[in-house]
C-alpha cells in the first residue's frame, strides 16, 4: 500500500496541484470564493476587494523581494504610477477600463525598469535608499505635475463597464478583482518554476554565482523590476476604478512599508506565502476598527488612538516575524500541514 | 542686500543639523553595518522628552537636556539588546525591515503619548539674530548651528582620542581582530547605538528649537539619508561636508526652482541628488569605495 506521496520524475515533483487532495480542496475554495458575494454584505465585499488588490501588489513585489532578493521600499509609489496612469488614459484619452489597465501595467513596468537601473551598480543597503529615494520622488511628481495629475484635487474615474453594465458596486467589481487576482497568481506561480524564476532564485542566492553560471544579470534584474512593477500597475489600476478617485496621498511611504510588511509576514520567497500576508495584514487593521469601534462606549477616545495603535501593531508584527518566525506564515501553513499529513500516528 | 550669500549662510546653518542627525546613522553603520531606518524617530522621541521635561516638570533647559540624553541612552541599549542582537548575522533586508518596523513603533507609541498636535520649543537660546554683515542669521539657525557643531566635535573626539573610540574603530575596521585583541563587540554595538541615539535627540531638540516639533519631525530622518550617501557612509567628516552641501543645495532649490515646479522642490531635492549620487559615486565623497559591482 501507498502511505505517502511518492514522486518519481523531476515533473512530477514540480506540479502545482500534486495530489487530489489539494485539488479538491483547492476547487472547494474557489467555489466558496464565487458564491461569497451572494452571502456577504457590502461592507465585507469591500474588505475583499482590498484584500485581492493588496494581493496582487504583494505576489508582484514578493517576485522583485523575496524571489529576486532585490529590496524595494517604492512599491507603493509603482502602485499610484499604475493608478494615475489608468486614470489618466480612461480620462483623457477615453480608453475603456479593459484597455486602459494593461497599458498602464505596462506604463509602471516602464517607470519600475527605469528605477531598477541602479540595481545593475549598487545592491543591498544601496538599492534600498535608492528605491526610498524614488519613492518620494513619484510623490513629488504625483502632487505637483498638476497639469497631468491635477495635483491634490485628484482625477475622478469612471467605473469599468462592460456594453450595459457597469461595475460600479462591490459586489460586481468583486468578480473583476477575483478573476485578475487568479490570473496573477496563477502567472506568478508558473512564473517561478520557470528558466527566469530560476534565474531570479540563483540571482537572490548569490549574484556572482549566477553569474559565472551564464545568467544574464542586467536582464533578469530588470525582468524583475518590469514584472514586479506590473503587477503594482494592475493593483492601482484595480484600486482607482474601484474608488473611483485617484489621490496623490493614497499612495504614501508607509504604503510601501505595508507592502513589505505583508511580503515578510507571509513568507518571501514562496506566492502563496504573500497571498497570506496580503489577507493578514489588511485585516488585521480591519479587525481593530472594528474593535476600538466596539469599545467606543466603554472607552471614550479610543478611536483617536487607532490610528497609531495601527502602527505600533505593524512595527511589532514586522519585528517579530522577523526575530521569532522569519520565514513567515506560510513556513507556519507547512508545519501544521506537516504534522497532520501523519496524524495522528506521527512517528 | 544680496540674496545668495543669505541663501548659502542658511543653508550652512541648517547643514550643521544635517550632519548631526547624520552622525546618527554614520555611527551605528560604522560599527555594526546596520542603516538604522528609524534615526528619525530617535530625533521625534528626543525632542518630545526634552520637550516634556521643560514643560510638564518646568525643568530648566539643561536638565532637560541631561534627561534627554539619559533617555536616548537607554532607548539606544534597549533596543541593540532586545531587537538588533537576534539578527546578527542575519540577512541585509530582515536587519533594514526591523529597523523599518521599529521606526512604526516608535512613531506610533510617539503619536499615542504626545497627540500629533504641533508644539512650540520654550525659547531657550537668545532671541536676537546675527547680522554678518552680508547676511542675516537667525538666532534659532545660528544656535543650532553652532551646538550642532559642538556636538559633532565632541563625537569626533571621543572616536578619535578616547580608549572607546578606539575600539569602536577596531570593531569598524574588523569585527575579528578586534575580538581577538580583547574589545567586547558586543559592548561596543551597544555604544555605538546608545551614542547614534544621544546623536539623533540632540539633532531633534536643535530642530525643535528652530520649527517646533510635531509626531512628523521624523520625515527629517529619510532626508537625511541623502547626507550619508553623499558623504559616504562609513565616514564621520562625510556626514558633517555632506550636510553643509544638502543644505546649502536645498535652499538653493528652493529659491530659484520652486517658481519652476510648483513648491516644495525642497523637500524633494536631497532625493534627487540621493538618485545621482548613487549613479556616479556610490561610496559617497568620502567614503570607502569597497562597492562590489556586478
Amino acid at each position: 500500500m501507498r502511505c505517502g506521496d511518492f514522486k518519481e520524475s523531476y515533473l512530477e515533483d514540480e506540479k502545482i496541484f500534486q495530489t487530489w487532495f489539494v485539488k479538491f480542496w483547492l476547487g472547494l475554495l474557489l467555489v466558496c470564493l464565487l458564491l461569497f458575494p451572494l452571502l456577504a454584505d457590502a461592507y465585507m465585499l469591500y474588505i475583499a476587494n482590498i484584500i485581492g488588490f493588496a494581493i496582487i501588489g504583494a505576489v508582484g513585489l514578493n517576485l522583485l523581494t523575496g524571489f529576486t532578493g532585490q529590496i524595494s521600499l517604492g512599491h507603493a509609489a509603482f502602485v499610484g504610477v499604475g493608478g494615475y496612469a489608468t486614470a489618466i488614459l480612461m480620462t483623457r484619452l477615453d480608453l475603456p477600463f479593459w484597455v486602459a489597465l494593461p497599458i498602464a501595467g505596462l506604463v509602471t513596468a516602464g517607470v519600475g525598469m527605469v528605477i531598477g537601473i541602479p540595481s545593475l551598480r549598487v545592491k543591498g543597503l544601496y538599492l534600498v535608499i535608492a528605491t526610498l529615494a524614488a519613492q518620494f520622488i513619484l510623490e513629488y511628481v504625483f502632487m505637483h505635475w498638476e497639469s497631468m495629475t491635477r495635483g491634490i484635487r485628484g482625477i475622478n474615474v469612471p467605473p469599468p463597464r462592460i456594453g450595459g453594465f457597469v461595475f460600479d458596486t462591490e459586489r460586481s467589481f468583486y468578480f473583476i478583482t477575483l478573476i485578475l487576482v487568479f490570473l496573477g497568481v496563477a502567472f506568478a506561480r508558473n512564473l517561478v518554476r520557470t528558466k527566469w524564476g530560476r534565474a531570479f532564485v540563483a540571482i537572490r542566492d548569490r549574484d556572482l554565482a549566477a553569474e559565472i553560471m551564464g545568467i544574464n544579470l542586467f536582464r533578469y534584474k530588470l525582468a524583475a523590476f518590469a514584472v514586479s512593477s506590473f503587477y503594482a500597475g494592475i493593483a492601482g489600476g484595480l484600486w482607482v476604478a474601484f474608488m473611483k478617485i485617484v489621490t496623490p496621498e493614497h499612495f504614501p511611504f508607509s504604503l510601501s512599508i505595508q507592502y513589505l510588511a505583508m511580503v515578510i509576514v507571509g513568507g518571501l520567497g514562496t506566492v502563496l506565502g504573500s497571498i497570506f500576508g496580503a489577507v493578514f495584514m489588511t485585516l488585521v487593521p480591519e479587525l481593530l476598527n472594528v474593535l476600538t469601534g466596539a469599545t467606543k462606549y466603554l472607552f471614550p477616545g479610543m478611536d483617536q488612538l487607532f490610528i497609531p495603535l495601527k502602527e505600533v501593531i505593524f512595527g511589532v508584527l514586522i519585528v517579530s516575524f522577523l526575530i521569532f518566525e522569519p520565514h513567515g506564515l506560510a513556513e507556519i501553513w507547512n508545519r501544521t500541514k506537516n504534522f497532520f499529513t501523519l496524524w495522528p500516528f506521527s512517528y | 542686500m544680496d540674496i545668495i550669500p543669505q541663501i548659502i549662510v542658511s543653508g550652512l546653518a541648517a547643514g550643521g543639523v544635517y550632519g548631526l542627525i547624520a552622525l546618527g546613522f554614520v555611527l551605528i553603520y560604522k560599527a555594526t553595518s546596520i542603516l538604522n531606518l528609524a534615526t528619525g524617530e530617535f530625533m521625534t522621541l528626543g525632542a518630545f522628552v526634552c520637550l516634556t521635561a521643560m514643560t510638564q516638570l518646568a525643568a530648566p533647559f539643561y536638565i532637560a537636556f541631561l534627561v534627554t540624553l539619559a533617555f536616548a541612552a537607554l532607548l539606544g541599549i534597549v533596543i541593540e539588546r532586545i531587537i538588533l542582537r537576534p539578527l546578527i548575522g542575519e540577512p541585509i533586508i530582515s536587519v533594514i525591515m526591523v529597523t523599518i518596523g521599529l521606526g512604526s513603533i516608535l512613531k506610533g507609541l510617539t503619536h499615542m503619548i504626545w497627540s500629533p498636535d504641533y508644539r512650540s520649543f520654550p525659547k531657550i537660546f537668545p532671541p536676537q539674530p546675527l547680522d554678518l554683515g552680508f547676511a542675516i542669521v537667525p538666532s534659532g539657525l545660528l544656535w543650532g548651528f553652532v551646538s550642532a557643531v559642538v556636538c559633532t566635535a565632541l563625537f569626533t573626539v571621543i572616536f578619535r582620542f578616547t580608549r572607546t573610540g578606539l575600539a569602536m574603530r577596531a570593531t569598524a575596521s574588523n569585527q575579528q581582530a578586534a575580538l581577538s585583541m580583547g574589545i567586547s563587540v558586543k559592548r561596543v554595538f551597544a555604544l555605538s547605538w546608545i551614542f547614534a541615539a544621544m546623536a539623533a535627540s540632540i539633532g531633534g531638540v536643535i530642530i525643535g528649537n528652530i520649527s517646533g516639533i510635531s509626531i512628523h519631525l521624523g520625515n527629517i530622518g529619510l532626508k537625511v539619508l541623502s547626507v550619508i550617501i553623499l558623504g559616504g557612509l562609513d565616514s564621520i567628516i562625510g556626514a558633517i561636508i555632506g550636510g553643509f552641501i544638502i543644505g546649502i543645495l536645498e535652499n538653493f532649490a528652493g529659491v530659484f526652482l520652486d517658481a519652476f515646479f510648483g513648491g516644495g522642490v525642497k523637500e524633494v531635492v536631497p532625493f534627487v541628488v540621493l538618485v545621482v549620487i548613487l549613479m556616479i559615486r556610490p561610496y559617497g565623497i568620502f567614503g570607502k569605495a569597497l562597492i562590489e559591482r556586478v
